[in-house]
């Protein structure tokens, strides 16, 4: 199970750093919805059995919210406001990657210095859950436009998401799924805004939403 | 199950409100529903509830939860005036305000009446994401702008938030059942000495951060003055008055964990430093301010500063801030209230543009003048008394000159506002609207719940009710003050 939970920890941390080397929203999306995919069978990874069918229900429903129904939320914003490239992130691509790649070493060093005081489910949970967060500030202090951000604060939910699998103690079903609404009701509402904006605006750059100041 | 009632009423009808989109219909849902809510409250007061599940109602959620209440009853009302006279340009859907209001309140009611840190954080984002719409609710540019802000801001707080809390349940794991996250649990955790101590001082760093960015505590408070602005009138009155305590009951709730385990000192620093850059920010934002609402969102931000300030000197203090909240969201309400009369006459939010106010809308006038003052911490109104506590507190504690600082700094911001604020009442020069403009229409509903706050706040300010000064006795004592 070790194993298990090593790899899909790696396989979110890539995703992650993916996210913030692409310039085609599209992509970011996706690898946003892998890394919520990924996420859906990490309680079982890291041998937080609870009973078989709340083990699949758990598994189930974050593989389809964080998995399918928060992309295609993400895709049909992006499909109206019609952009396609993240055209001129305010740090270079090039740039970003290496200061992700930077905050994946932080994560890791900062994790070296925390100790838990129960049992750790696994080694890379706090050390993936932070490099994760990590880079969702990036993408979100880094990105021009308003979906991206987006994106970034997905990946930055994902990151506390992990954070929450080293608790020993499940939460229970109600609350993980009360959470669970919230970010897809967030995504939701972000959504509208955007689409709003861009109909208000004829664009998405957020570096150009500073009308209001003192 | 009779906690439930103040979630599940206005949730359902909100539900109806959006179902049936009748303009008439909608206001009869909003003023029922917050009437019920009211009467809901008021019993539940009366004879307390046992607790179910997740909810729990101990004194700082009852004194919140109150506030919420009253605090919505009353913009409820103004609203029914806001809306019948046609806003002053049309939004695009009229008829999403209502429901969304009503959502609002449910969420609003969970935030005060759970005991689990991680349903509390659903709450308070729900909060979020109910008033976001309510901010666009003009579809201009600068709403939207706002908005955005306000949803990426305070997402991204919140989630901070949530990692806090988590951390709360891993320094409780070294406990039987202490990463269940509920208060109780975690308080007794506290109490017996077993929460590792790191992992406690960072939750209540995060959380401090995070719900700190939503209560609007320098320097995270970079949203507030925009959305503040930009929402109508009676959305204004509830983000400064109902959705800034959420927010702070979110970190008191991590503030009382953090007292019980005898590290109080720590939590209660980063407090008053939260607390004095909020202050300080605000005072100077607040002199020289060109826009009226924007002033009056900045005098929220130096009111939350003087809360955290309150809460972090602790004692006789942290009773004052809690009086404080009682009076700052009474008078802020009040005051975007009046500020909405303001507009609707003027049509603009521009300080400089607005002469007159007390021959034009001669009510209105003398409401702001009097709200202002109470405000800005005069004799012999609420605001006067709560400040004093914190100030009096903070003199005799062992750093004086903090008390010291604290006045000096409420003083130049009773200057800001009152130099804002004064020259609006006064006639003026040929200003576009000002003196040659014929005196305006001014309904009962859209001075009625002004005026009622305006005694509120001179009654709280004369002498405090019995059975408030024992609840806030009380909900301090459980925040590690003094009654």
């Amino acid at each position: 199970m070790s194993q298990l939970g090593d790899f899909l920890l790696l396989v979110v941390v890539i995703l992650g750093l993916q996210a913030v080397a692409t310039s085609r929203i599209t992509a970011a999306v996706r690898a946003v919805a892998l890394q919520g995919a990924a996420l859906a069978f990490l309680p079982f990874a890291l041998g937080h059995v609870h009973g078989v069918w709340g083990m699949v229900t758990s598994c189930a429903v974050v593989l389809v919210l964080k998995g399918a129904v928060i992309p295609l939320l993400l895709r049909r914003a992006i499909e109206k406001a019609r952009v396609v490239h993240e055209a001129a992130p305010f740090v270079s691509l090039h740039l970003s990657v290496l200061l992700g790649a930077a905050l994946v070493g932080a994560a890791f060093w900062i994790s070296s210095r925390l100790v838990l005081p129960g049992p750790a489910p696994n080694r890379l949970v706090v050390p993936i859950a932070l490099a994760t967060l990590l880079l969702g500030f990036l993408v979100i202090v880094t990105r021009r436009k308003a979906v991206t951000q987006v994106v970034g604060y997905l990946m930055l939910e994902n990151g506390v998401f992990i954070f929450g699998q080293a608790l020993a103690v499940h939460l229970s079903w109600a609350v993980e799924l009360a959470i669970l609404l919230d970010v897809l009701a967030g995504v939701f509402v972000m959504g509208i805004a955007i689409h709003q904006i861009s109909r208000e605006f004829d664009h998405i750059d957020v570096d150009a939403l500073s009308e209001l100041r003192d | 199950m009779r906690l439930l009632l103040p979630i599940a009423l206005p949730a359902v009808l909100g539900l109806l409100a959006w179902l049936l989109r009748s303009a008439r219909t909608q206001l009869a849902f909003l003023l029922g529903g917050a009437a019920l809510h009211v009467a809901v409250v008021a019993w539940l007061f009366a004879a307390p509830a046992a607790p179910l599940g997740v909810l729990a109602l101990d004194e700082l959620g009852r004194l919140f939860l109150s506030l919420t209440s009253v605090v919505f009853a009353l913009a409820a009302l103004y609203t029914v005036s806001y809306l019948r006279d046609g806003t002053h340009d049309a939004p695009a859907r009229p008829h999403r305000l209502v429901p969304a209001l009503l959502w609002f309140l449910a969420a609003m009611s969970l935030v005060t009446l759970t005991h689990h840190l991680a349903v509390l954080w659903a709450a308070v984002e729900a909060t979020t994401l109910a008033t976001a719409p309510l901010i666009a609710f003009y579809r201009r540019r600068p709403a939207l702008e706002a908005t955005w802000k306000y949803l990426l801001l305070c997402s991204v707080g919140i989630a901070l938030a949530l990692l806090g809390t988590f951390c709360l349940g891993i320094a409780a794991s070294g406990v039987p059942g202490g990463a269940t996250l509920t208060l109780d649990t975690l308080v007794q955790a506290a109490r017996a000495g077993a929460m590792a101590r790191p992992w406690l001082e960072a939750a209540f760093v995060l959380a401090l951060v995070g719900y700190g960015t939503k209560m609007g505590l320098a320097p995270l408070h970079t949203w507030l003055p925009d959305a503040h602005s930009q929402a109508p009138s009676p959305v204004s009155a509830l983000l400064s008055g109902v959705v800034l305590n959420g927010a702070f009951l979110g970190i008191l709730r991590f503030h009382q964990v953090v007292v019980a385990s005898g590290d109080a000192a720590f939590a209660q620093a980063l407090l008053v430093l939260l607390g004095f850059a909020s202050i300080a920010l605000a005072t100077a934002f607040m002199v020289k301010q060109r826009d009226y609402k924007r002033l009056l969102a900045y005098s929220s931000v130096e009111n939350m500063g003087v809360l955290a300030v309150g809460v972090g000197v602790g004692g006789t203090a942290a009773f004052g801030a809690l009086l404080h909240a009682v009076n700052h969201s009474l008078a802020k309400a009040g005051l975007f209230l009046l500020a909405g009369n303001v507009l609707r006459a003027y049509g603009t939010t521009a300080a400089g543009e607005v002469r007159g106010v007390r021959r034009r809308l001669p009510a209105t006038g003398a409401l702001l003048l009097l709200l202002a003052l109470a405000i800005g911490g005069l004799p012999p109104f609420g605001p006067f008394m709560s400040e004093f506590l914190v100030f009096e507190a903070a003199l005799r504690g062992p750093t004086p000159w903090l008390g010291v600082a604290f006045a000096g700094l409420l003083a130049v911001a009773f200057l800001g506002l009152a130099g804002v604020l004064v020259p609006m009442l006064q006639p003026g020069a040929a200003a576009p609207g000002g003196d040659g403009a014929p005196r305006a229409r001014e309904r009962l509903l859209s001075v009625l719940s002004p005026a009622l706050v305006a005694g509120a706040v001179l009654v709280l300010g004369l002498g405090l009710p019995p059975f408030l000064k024992e609840l806030l006795g009380a909900a301090a004592s459980s925040i590690g003050g003094a009654p």
